[in-house]
């Protein structure tokens, strides 16, 4: 894959993309999050396609370059969210959603439902006697409504072809394009975006105040550190949709005029640090991180860190300790991690959900940014 | 020093990083990863190939709880403890893999090496509580009962000369 040197390159990259999903008539969705890859999700992925490709359909596993004819598509999608369930198998166009799918299952889905279009009822999610074969209209997610997570579960987990024939990286090319640094940081003060690692502290105003500071370089820095019991917010969004966080630290990037970002990953998320691993190279191969994204004068390196299974570097200058190679030891405040925070420069902490707001708010600018990230309440629980 | 202490593995692992402090944390993982545990052999060599103190290094390595100075098992088993697994009653299963494996007090490997049995916050596998991992296997809706089971599975293995670690 040849490096993408300009806004046209992108855009049409982007309309490949979004040809090849489209002639991809059926596809069949594995969750590939961490509760349904503990019950066997990968081996079912790996049984679905061998046995796909043996009676002769055209299975595509990755969005190809030159589409030329239907096919089905498999893929590894991000968690569904109804882990209890697991391991998950989603069906479209249909959008019917299989649970507790085992291995012996695959066979019978992919005769009735992939070749004979029917629904393996014995399958679908049942609830009070009543049988919901489709996804969206059972009782846990007929109220739901995802906004950070509204591709994952939808598209490969792991091919960043997949996020930009969804729109990915729209807001990037906005951002760097048709905004100023000034615009950016307004706009994501105005959507009054708040932490959303808990704190609520408004993200426009933490930027505005590190994009301030005299002393360079400044760092970008994401704390994927969750350690609340039973709360997967962050891993979700790393594990389904890395590519939505790269791209918000990326504009977090260019409206604070940095050129270097970190992630921190606990210890306890390997498939979040594998896919994100992927994902940066994938972006880096495609020239959308590096040197000179898109021809522009702006540069953009990542960097991921892998905790060690302290739960105290979630706190923010504990964390930069850690990156530094160091004990996770906090120390006091002031000074704040904006004015001095990793290897003691003006750095911009936030959490994922965050950072993975920020493509939402440029792309639809503040106003029309969904009213939930405009709530003033603090610390409000997550968009989905 | 009764025995040569080979440090090639260690020195593939070092080429794979920055030698700088900023590597310490990954440097210390990788070594990890290839030895289940940190031989103290490699303090100071790690510590004069990033250009930090031995002291630091030791620091950083008792911090971290992922970090064992001492050598673990050929199965290192880690019942998940976190609260979701905690109140569906890990804690008696992680009684029964003790009992069974004879190990009292603060013991945590077995004197032949072949078991490991530790406990972590939260594999993140909260629907299949209470869960286990063994080698990074994940089992799940675990009971006492069926990690007995488990256990006479893996000495099965072992004798039959199997344990991959």
């Amino acid at each position: 894959m040849t490096k993408l040197m300009s806004r046209q390159d992108l855009q049409n990259l982007r309309s490949v993309c979004q040809r090849a999903l489209s002639l991809e008539t059926k596809k069949i969705l594995v969750c590939g999050g961490t509760g349904c890859v503990a019950g066997g999700s990968l081996d079912i992925y790996d049984k679905l396609k061998d046995m796909l490709q043996a009676r002769g359909i055209h299975v595509s596993v990755e969005l190809a370059h030159e589409p030329h004819e239907e096919s089905v598509g498999i893929k590894k999608s991000g968690c569904h969210g109804f882990c209890e369930m697991g391991p998950l198998v989603r069906v479209e166009p249909q959008g019917w959603l299989y649970t507790k799918v085992k291995l012996d299952d695959c066979e019978e889905i992919v005769e009735k439902t992939i070749v004979g279009g029917e629904c393996v009822e014995r399958l679908a999610y049942r609830q009070n006697g009543k049988i919901y074969r489709k996804q969206e209209d059972i009782p846990f997610y007929a109220k739901q409504h995802r906004v950070v997570l509204e591709h994952c579960g939808h598209i490969n987990a792991t091919s960043v072809y997949d996020y930009l024939a969804v729109g990915g990286y729209q807001a990037l090319e906005k951002a760097l394009f048709d905004m100023n640094q000034d615009q950016i940081l307004d706009e994501v003060s105005e959507s009054n975006l708040r932490g959303r690692g808990g704190g609520g502290f408004p993200a426009g105003r933490k930027w505005k105040s590190c994009a301030r500071q005299k002393e360079t370089p400044r760092y970008i820095v994401c704390n994927g550190d969750e350690g609340d019991p039973g709360a997967f917010m962050d891993r979700s969004a790393m594990e389904g949709d890395p590519h939505r966080l790269i791209e918000g630290m990326i504009i977090a990037g260019i409206a604070i005029g940095s050129s270097e970002g970190y992630i921190y990953v606990r210890a306890e998320y390997p498939l979040a640090v594998d896919r994100l691993r992927m994902a940066i190279a994938q972006a880096e191969e495609i020239g959308l991180l590096g040197d000179n994204i898109l021809g522009t004068e702006f540069s953009f390196h990542m960097h991921i860190n892998r905790g060690a299974g302290a739960f105290v570097c979630g706190e923010g200058s504990a964390l930069t300790a850690s990156i530094e190679g160091k004990r996770g030891m906090p120390r006091v405040k002031p000074p704040r991690t904006v004015e001095h925070g990793l290897f003691d420069k003006p750095t911009n902490l936030n959490n994922v959900e965050t950072y993975a707001n920020v493509p939402m708010i440029i792309e639809n600018g503040a106003a029309g940014t969904n009213p939930s990230a405009r709530r003033t309440v603090p610390a409000q629980r997550p968009l989905r | 020093m009764t025995r040569q202490f080979d440090f090639a593995p260690v020195d593939r692992i070092l080429d794979n990083h920055p030698r700088s402090e900023l590597s310490t944390i990954a440097i210390l993982q990788d070594i990890q990863e290839h030895y289940h545990y940190l031989p103290r052999e490699v303090f100071p060599y790690v510590a004069k190939a990033i250009g930090v103190g031995e002291a630091r290094l030791y620091g950083v390595a008792t911090f971290y709880e992922n970090f064992s100075l001492e050598p673990k098992g050929k199965y290192v088993i880690r019942c998940c403890d976190g609260t979701a697994c905690h109140v569906r009653g890990s804690i008696p299963i992680l009684e029964r893999l003790r009992q069974e494996l004879g190990l009292v007090g603060g013991k945590k490997t077995t004197d032949d090496l072949n078991f490991t049995v530790e406990t972590v916050s939260c594999l993140g596998a909260c629907g299949l509580a209470p869960a286990m991992t063994v080698n990074g296997t994940v089992y799940g809706a675990m009971t006492p009962d069926k990690a007995s089971e488990l256990l006479r599975e893996l000495k099965a293995e072992l004798e039959k000369g199997g344990g991959q670690a």
